[in-house]
C-alpha cells in the first residue's frame, strides 16, 4: 500500500469532503494563500476559491463563531485556529454557543462543523504553542473531541468528522505531520467513537492517544525484549470514548497505564482512570498509573520540555512498578 | 411625514407590539408568584425597535437575538402561549423548557436563538450572513444587541469581518442606556454607539428607538443595501429598558425617577397610538378592539402555559447530540 504523511492525509480527506459537498468550506488564519502553518491547505484554494478557503483576520473567536452561525443555517464549516493554545480566545463560542444551541433550542437545530486545530509539545515553542488542552473540550456537553495519531486515522476521522452533524474539535499533533503511513488510495471512513487496538498483549494494557501512540509504542517495544507483553489501545476519539474496547483490554490483562500529554489536575486521563476504576474494578491486579504532563506550563529549553511530557522511559517505568 | 404602510401593515405593528408589552405584564406578574422561576429579562419599553426592524425582513431571513430576547420571538413568529410556556419550563415550550427566558427562539422561524451571554450572538450573525454569500442567496440576518455588547471583543472581530466580506447581516444596537447597571456613559468610551462602524468602515445611524416606523425605516434602507451586496450597516436603536435588569434589579440606585419618566412619556406604544388616530388611520375604538384581543390572547397564553406539562425527566440528556 502507498504511504503519505499526517499532512498529505489530512489535506487529502478535506479535497475528498469539499469535492463531495459543496457547503464544506475552511476558514482560518493563513488557511488560503500560506496553505495553513502546517501546511494542511496548501493549495486547496487554488482548487475551490477564495470564499470556500478564507484567509481570516486574526480574530479567533469570531472564526469560532462565524462557523457556527454558518453551520447553525446549513453549511458544514471546517474552522481552523493555528494552534489549540489560542482556541482559548475561541473557547466561548465552541462551548456556549456551538456545543448547547441543539438542546437549549429544543433540539430544532444542528450546528455540523469542525474545528481543526493542532497542539502538543516538542518544538521548543513554549507555552503559548505547546499545549494539550483537549480536556476543556471534552468536559462539555456536545460537543465530540477526535485526536488521531497516525495518517490513516488521520484522514478516515477527518472525513467522518465533516459528514457528522454535531460541533467537532478535531486536535491533529505538531509533531506528526511528517510521519508517514499506510493509506489506501480508495475511499474509506473511521466511525466516531470506535478506538482500535495498535499493539495486542496480554501482562498490561496501555492506552494512549495522540502523540503518545507512538510513545506508548516505543515503550511497548523495548518492554517486549524484557519478556512483557504490552496491550496498546488508542481510543482515537476521546468522546465518544470507546470504553467497551478499554474495558474488555482491562479485564483480560488487569493493569492500566494511560499516557496523555496533557496537564495532569482533571486530565484526560484522570477520566481514563476513573472509567477503569468504575468499570472494571475487581478485574484489576494493581494500581492503574497515568503519565502525563505535570502541572507546569510547557517551558522552551529543550531539556526542560522533553523532561515535562511523557516518554517511553516514563511509561517503562510506570509499567515496571505495577507488574 | 404620512405613513407609507397600509392600514393592516400599521395595525399589525400595533398589534405586537401590544403583544409584546401584555406577555411582558404577564411575566412580571408570573416572577411575582413565583410560577416562571429563575430570571427573566424583560423588554417593556423597547417594543419598536424588534418590531419595527422584523417588520420589513422575510420570513427566509435570519436575526439573532441577545439575553433580552422574548420581544425578537415573538416579532420573528412566535405565538405567545410557546413563548410562555417555555419561560414557565414547559414541554410545549419553544425550546422544550429547556431554554426559558435567556434562550427563548423558534429556530424553525430563522431566529437563530437568544443568548444567556452577552454579545456572544454577534459572530453567530456573522456567520449566517457568510453562509448567505456562499449560497449566493439575496437574504440577510437581523443581529440585535445591546450597548453594553458593543465594549466586548467579538463585537469588534465581527464587524471587521463583516465589512471586510460586504456581509448581509445588519448590526443593531438596543441602546437602553444601561448594561445591567452601568450606564453607557461609565461604559464606553464613545458615547455616540453608531459610530464605532467607522472603525470597520460600517455606515451608522443614530434611530429613534421609541418611533416603530423610524426604526422600520432606518432597517428598511440598510436591508434593502445588503441584499444588493452593498455589505453590513450598524444601527443604533436609542430605547429604553422599563423594568430593571431582571426582577431582581433595584434601579434606584443607578438611575433616577425622572429619568424614567422621560423615557415613560415617549412610550412607542402610546405615541404610535396617538399617531394612528391622528393620521386618521384607526378610530380609538378599533384599537381598543385590538388591545382586547391582546389580552385575551394573553390571557389564553397564560393558561396553556400553566396547564401544559413539565419535560418527562427521561428527556434529560436528549437532543444534546446528533444521534444517527
Amino acid at each position: 500500500m502507498r504511504e503519505i504523511t499526517y499532512r498529505e492525509a489530512l489535506r487529502e480527506a478535506l479535497i475528498e469532503e469539499m469535492k463531495r459537498d459543496e457547503r464544506v468550506f475552511i476558514l482560518g488564519e493563513d488557511v488560503a494563500i500560506y496553505g495553513g502553518a502546517y501546511k494542511v491547505t496548501d493549495g486547496l484554494y487554488k482548487m475551490f476559491g477564495e470564499d470556500r478557503v478564507k484567509d481570516t483576520p486574526i480574530s479567533e473567536a469570531a472564526i469560532a463563531g462565524l462557523a457556527t452561525g454558518a453551520a447553525l443555517t446549513g453549511m458544514r464549516p471546517i474552522a481552523e485556529i493555528m494552534y489549540i493554545d489560542f482556541s482559548t480566545q475561541a473557547t466561548d463560542q465552541m462551548v456556549n454557543q456551538a456545543a448547547k444551541m441543539r438542546y437549549m433550542f429544543g433540539g430544532k437545530s444542528k450546528v455540523p462543523m469542525v474545528l481543526r486545530t493542532q497542539g502538543g509539545a516538542g518544538r521548543g515553542i513554549a507555552a503559548h504553542h505547546s499545549q494539550s488542552l483537549e480536556a476543556w473540550y471534552v468536559h462539555m456537553p456536545g460537543l465530540y473531541v477526535v485526536m488521531p495519531a497516525t495518517p490513516y486515522d488521520a484522514k478516515g476521522l477527518l472525513k467522518s468528522s465533516i459528514r457528522d452533524d454535531n460541533p467537532i474539535v478535531f486536535i491533529e499533533h505538531k509533531m506528526l505531520y511528517g510521519m508517514k503511513g499506510e493509506v489506501p488510495e480508495e475511499e474509506y471512513l473511521i466511525p466516531l467513537g470506535k478506538g482500535e487496538i495498535k499493539r495486542e498483549g496480554e501482562d498490561v494494557t496501555i492506552i494512549a492517544y495522540s502523540r503518545m501512540l507512538h510513545v506508548a509504542l516505543e515503550a511497548a517495544e523495548a518492554l517486549e525484549k524484557e519478556g512483557v507483553s504490552c496491550e496498546v489501545i488508542d481510543p482515537r476519539t476521546l468522546k465518544p470514548l470507546d470504553m467497551d474496547l478499554i474495558a474488555d483490554s482491562v479485564r483480560k490483562t488487569n493493569k492500566a497505564v494511560v499516557v496523555s500529554e496533557g496537564y495532569r489536575y482533571c486530565g484526560m486521563a484522570a477520566e481514563i482512570v476513573t472509567r477503569i476504576i468504575e468499570e472494571c474494578f475487581d478485574d484489576l491486579d494493581a494500581p492503574v498509573k497515568r503519565i502525563t504532563t505535570p502541572d507546569v506550563p510547557i517551558p522552551m529549553s529543550p531539556v526542560l520540555e522533553e523532561e515535562a511530557i511523557p516518554s517511553a522511559k516514563k511509561v517503562i517505568q510506570a509499567v515496571q512498578e505495577i507488574l | 411625514m404620512p405613513f407609507k404602510e397600509t392600514k393592516e401593515e400599521l395595525l399589525s405593528l400595533l398589534k405586537q407590539m401590544l403583544e409584546i408589552r401584555y406577555f411582558e405584564e404577564k411575566v412580571w406578574e408570573l416572577l411575582a408568584r413565583n410560577i416562571i422561576k429563575g430570571a427573566s429579562h424583560v423588554y417593556m419599553g423597547e417594543e419598536a425597535v424588534a418590531v419595527g426592524a422584523i417588520s420589513v425582513i422575510r420570513e427566509d431571513d435570519y436575526i439573532t437575538s441577545t439575553h433580552r430576547g422574548h420581544g425578537h420571538c415573538l416579532a420573528k413568529g412566535g405565538k405567545l402561549k410557546y413563548m410562555l410556556a417555555e419561560l414557565c419550563g414547559k414541554a410545549t415550550g419553544y425550546c422544550k423548557g429547556r431554554g426559558g427566558s435567556m434562550h427563548i427562539a423558534d429556530v424553525t422561524k430563522g431566529n437563530l436563538g437568544a443568548t444567556g451571554i452577552v454579545a456572544s450572538n454577534i459572530p453567530v450573525a456573522t456567520g449566517a450572513g457568510y453562509a448567505i454569500k456562499l449560497r449566493g442567496t439575496d437574504q440577510v440576518c437581523l443581529c440585535f444587541f445591546g450597548d453594553g455588547a458593543t465594549n466586548n471583543g467579538v463585537f469588534h472581530e465581527s464587524l471587521n469581518m463583516a465589512s471586510l466580506w460586504k456581509l448581509p447581516v445588519i448590526y443593531i444596537i438596543e441602546n437602553n442606556l444601561y448594561g445591567m447597571s452601568v450606564s453607557v456613559e461609565r461604559a464606553s468610551a464613545v458615547q455616540e454607539l453608531y459610530k464605532k462602524g467607522c472603525a470597520y468602515n460600517i455606515p451608522g445611524e443614530a434611530v429613534d428607538g421609541m418611533d416603530v416606523i423610524a426604526v422600520r425605516e432606518a432597517t428598511r434602507k440598510a436591508v434593502e443595501k445588503a441584499r444588493k451586496g452593498g455589505g453590513p450597516t450598524l444601527l443604533e436603536c436609542r430605547t429604553y429598558r422599563y423594568q430593571g435588569h431582571s426582577r431582581s434589579d433595584p434601579r434606584g440606585v443607578y438611575r433616577t425617577k425622572e429619568e424614567e419618566n422621560y423615557w415613560r412619556k415617549r412610550d412607542p406604544i402610546q405615541s404610535f397610538w396617538k399617531r394612528l388616530i391622528a393620521e386618521g388611520v384607526a378610530t380609538e375604538e378599533e384599537l381598543r378592539k385590538i388591545e382586547e384581543e391582546v389580552e385575551e390572547e394573553t390571557n389564553e397564553a397564560e393558561k396553556f402555559a400553566l396547564e401544559s406539562p413539565y419535560p418527562p425527566v427521561e428527556e434529560l440528556d436528549k437532543d444534546v447530540y446528533v444521534v444517527k
